[in-house]
């Protein structure tokens, strides 16, 4: 029996509103609410909202046996909550049918995984609270901004408790070996490992309403029989992609809604059943995965470089990284915020010269101008509350008598509360 | 496949880009092995590079029929031109040229700059084109620029050859749009005698097209590349404390030098330790001396002068931002010269070369924020100008004239029907 293992990725940046220097030190707010909103209702209502219908339909109507899993970003999932929040009952209503999953992932869709162990750490679980509180379930499988993996991160993942972790079929890592088996971490073979189907996840991501690809026009039928027609050994096919792949990369007028509908009666006529990410490494055998020293991802290369690949990028990621000790320690909430929105990969993809994919911007160049204003105010504003001429360690210590502060004040007190009642008391 | 030439200057002598570019595309054109390439200008000085295309002086070709002894000729111009040759073009006089004024051998003595009677230069241009028609022999006629359009359409009458311009600029770009209507007259008839239009940027094209009612068709863009700079190394960036912002050009209406003292207002309003450079002349200069004290910038904002040979290069090498917000340019070769010395450059959209350019910041030339914006990114982050640094430099690099002497080719190919 084949399985086909659905997950749809979806994340939206905050974009950047044009800041000029000047902005500086004046200007704390660095939005562009109006262009954000936009293109979120935009693929609301052109994508996702339309897609959310149709796989509930298909839910229902194929009684619980069509399953796919989600992954929301938490920066998302505030835009949804802001701009569209129809969606999150949307998800809501999915959830309760049980056969939908929804992935842990780093809450602001960033690079911590490779720049920063403990922001990374703090944003899973930070995405895994919002995710229970919206949606009553712990995500167990875990699933990286950008399908970014390598065994050392997973390591990180695998000690946080998650069961498995999704990953990209990557030609230089994989070499010979199908994507359509169940693997697992080379040094911490708890964790399973899932990886994606390139051909097939594109197919119907990219290349679904492509003339001239010799496959069109694509039904569900021959898809199907693709899938059903593999060598027995191999169980499970993982399509992922962006949800907007339907309705907005794939346009409604060209059908791709129709051939998602009729995905769930091919299937059954020909023997292949859907599973979620979290059923597969229970019910699926593994095997070793081969050795993922440097991180891969789904990008065009493969690689991270599409985001730290260029003097430009580096810049940025380094400059905001170094303080992210320093924002730890703060308690103010909007800086915070914006320390997580600030992380988003794509601020940095926009700088990319050669795979800026969604930019926004006239050149590398502008996007890293841009950025880099919004990120000297954003500094400005850790160093006023934290100086740099104090050490982290020095500070640490400091922070730690002032919180400590009333603790020991109250210690102080009982102490002598009791020495005057021994006081009356030896009287 | 053997081309005339048209041009009016010539390097080492140079009064502005028209003869650098004129110079780079018949060098990068030399390379295509059976090209063959007669170059005409109006008063060669005899050191000029024949090393890849033969040179013609007009003002060493008779144009009015004068008795000389071959002594005499030999005399006069044996240091530049062999009397056979003066002989063997004066059989090519066909018309009466006797209203022109000439000299003792039958020559007309050009200024070969632009000079007061700049249109009657222009129209004796043509009386030299004349003769040089009816006696060498090529396959295509190419006029640079304005000034030789006549010379160009009158070798065409000649000679039934195919008749290609070249349109480094327009009356359009020098005027700010208040045209001159003779030279407008010259322009125009060029245009509509010619087999086929370059023009040095799409800009430009539309210009052509728009104002001077051009089928599209007939008008191919060729974007002009730069000579290697042979001595790049020599240019070592000295360091200094201030950063070094700087324009260079003439100070004229054209170039938009108001928006680089404005931008440079706001630039200083925020950081200090930048300095900023005009260089050049022009009749806008003591306006911008004034606009400088005006916003009280003076002792960050310099004036040095014009600069001329490697003093530019020097300048370019030593600064750390290029700017050039000009308002309209057909082209504009000096940012790939501040790239080729690893200097980054903010250019405005109105430039031709925006159109070929990467590894630059580009704005609108009235956009003085975005412009101030660009110069402070790229004092303030370093990757930001080493970025542009390095890939500006590999561009440029990367932009050959013999890439743009392809292009040209192929468009004699089409008129000569080959």
């Amino acid at each position: 029996m084949k399985n086909i293992c659905f997950y749809f990725q979806i994340h939206q940046p905050f974009r950047l509103k044009h800041y000029p220097f000047f902005g500086i030190g004046q200007d704390h707010y660095y939005y562009d609410e109006f262009q954000t909103e936009d293109r979120i209702r935009e693929l609301v209502e052109k994508s996702y909202l339309p897609a959310n219908r149709i796989i509930a339909e298909m839910i229902r109507s194929s009684n619980g046996k069509f399953k796919c899993a989600f992954s929301i970003s938490g920066i998302a999932l505030e835009q949804f909550e802001f701009f569209a929040p129809e969606m999150i009952d949307s998800f809501k209503e999915l959830a309760k049918t049980g056969s939908v999953e929804f992935l842990a992932e780093t809450y602001a869709h960033s690079l911590a995984s490779v720049y920063d162990q403990d922001e990374f750490v703090e944003q899973v679980n930070r995405h895994a609270r919002k995710i229970e509180n919206l949606f009553g379930k712990k995500p167990t499988v875990f699933r990286n901004s950008e399908l970014i993996y390598s065994d050392e991160i997973g390591e990180t993942v695998a000690r946080m408790g998650y069961k498995a972790m999704l990953m990209e079929e990557v030609k230089y890592v994989m070499g010979w070996k199908s994507p359509n088996k169940l693997y697992h971490n080379p040094i911490y073979p708890k964790l399973k490992l899932l990886i994606r189907n390139n051909k097939l996840s594109d197919d119907i991501s990219f290349r679904f309403s492509d003339t001239s690809w010799s496959d069109y026009p694509l039904t569900a039928e021959k898809y199907l029989s693709w899938i059903s027609g593999m060598p027995d050994d191999e169980k499970i096919v993982n399509v992922w992609m962006g949800y907007e792949a339907f309705g907005f990369i794939q346009r409604a007028e060209n059908g791709i809604f129709e051939f998602l509908k009729a995905l769930p009666y091919h299937a059954l006529e020909q023997g292949v059943a859907f599973m979620l990410p979290s059923e597969a490494i229970k019910k699926l055998e593994s095997v070793e995965a081969p050795a993922t020293l440097y991180p891969t991802s789904w990008s065009g290369s493969k690689d991270i470089s599409a985001w730290n690949g260029n003097d430009l990028q580096q810049e940025a990621l380094k400059k905001l990284y170094a303080v992210s000790e320093r924002v730890k320690l703060s308690k103010d909430k909007p800086l915070l915020h914006d320390w997580l929105l600030l992380q988003s990969t794509d601020n940095f993809r926009y700088m990319s010269h050669s795979d800026a994919y969604g930019t926004h911007y006239s050149s590398p160049y502008e996007a890293f101008t841009n950025y880099m204003n919004v990120l000297a105010d954003f500094l400005d504003r850790v160093e006023a509350q934290y100086p740099t001429s104090v050490e982290n360690e020095e500070l640490n210590a400091l922070l730690k008598t002032i919180n400590n502060q009333e603790k020991e004040i109250q210690r102080l007190e009982e102490e002598l509360k009791k020495a005057r009642s021994q006081k009356t008391s030896a009287k | 496949m053997k081309a005339l030439m048209f041009g009016w200057e010539f390097p080492p002598h140079i009064l502005g880009g028209l003869g650098t570019a004129s110079y780079g595309l018949t060098k990068g054109m030399a390379e295509q092995p059976d090209m063959d390439i007669t170059f005409v200008i109006p008063r060669p000085h005899g050191d000029e590079d024949q090393s890849f295309a033969k040179i013609i002086g007009a003002s060493f070709v008779p144009v009015v029929w004068k008795e000389n002894s071959w002594e005499h000729v030999e005399s006069r111009i044996g240091w530049i031109m062999h009397p056979d040759e003066y002989f063997w073009l004066r059989n090519g006089i066909k018309y009466d040229f006797r209203r022109i004024y000439t000299n003792d051998l039958g020559c007309i003595d050009f200024s070969g700059k632009y000079p007061e009677n700049l249109i009657e230069e222009i129209s004796n241009y043509e009386a030299v084109a004349s003769v040089l028609a009816h006696q060498l022999d090529f396959d295509v006629i190419h006029s640079h620029d304005w000034l030789t359009y006549p010379a160009g359409r009158f070798a065409k009458q000649i000679s039934g050859k195919p008749l290609v311009i070249h349109v480094h600029a327009t009356d359009f770009d020098r005027s700010r749009g208040k045209v001159n209507p003779t030279v407008y007259n010259i322009e125009k008839t060029g245009m509509d005698a010619a087999d086929h239009i370059m023009t040095v940027s799409n800009l430009t094209r539309r210009t052509v097209i728009e104002k001077y009612h051009q089928h599209p068709n007939k008008v191919t863009t060729v974007h002009n590349a730069v000579e290697p700079l042979k001595d790049a190394e020599s240019f070592v960036k000295k360091p200094r404390k201030d950063k070094l912002v700087t324009f260079l050009g003439r100070i004229t209406m054209q170039k938009g030098p108001e928006y680089f003292v404005e931008a440079a207002h706001r630039v200083l309003e925020k950081t200090k330790n930048v300095r900023f450079v005009m260089a050049g002349s022009g009749d806008m200069m003591n306006d911008m001396i004034e606009l400088v004290a005006k916003r009280g910038i003076a002792d960050r904002f310099h004036f040095p002068g014009f600069l001329r040979g490697r003093a530019v290069h020097d300048m370019l090498a030593q600064s750390d931002v290029y700017i050039m917000p000009s308002v309209s340019e057909p082209f504009g070769i000096s940012p790939l010269e501040a790239m080729q010395v690893g200097t980054p450059s903010i250019i405005s959209y109105q430039s031709g070369c925006a159109e070929i350019l990467t590894n630059v910041v580009k704005t609108d030339y009235w956009d003085i924020d975005a412009m101030a914006d660009a110069i402070y990114s790229i004092v303030t982050y370093p990757s930001m100008y080493k970025s542009l640094h390095e890939r500006g430099l590999e561009e440029v690099n990367n932009i050959k004239w013999s890439d743009a002497g392809l292009k040209v080719r192929a468009i004699y190919d089409k008129v000569t029907g080959r």
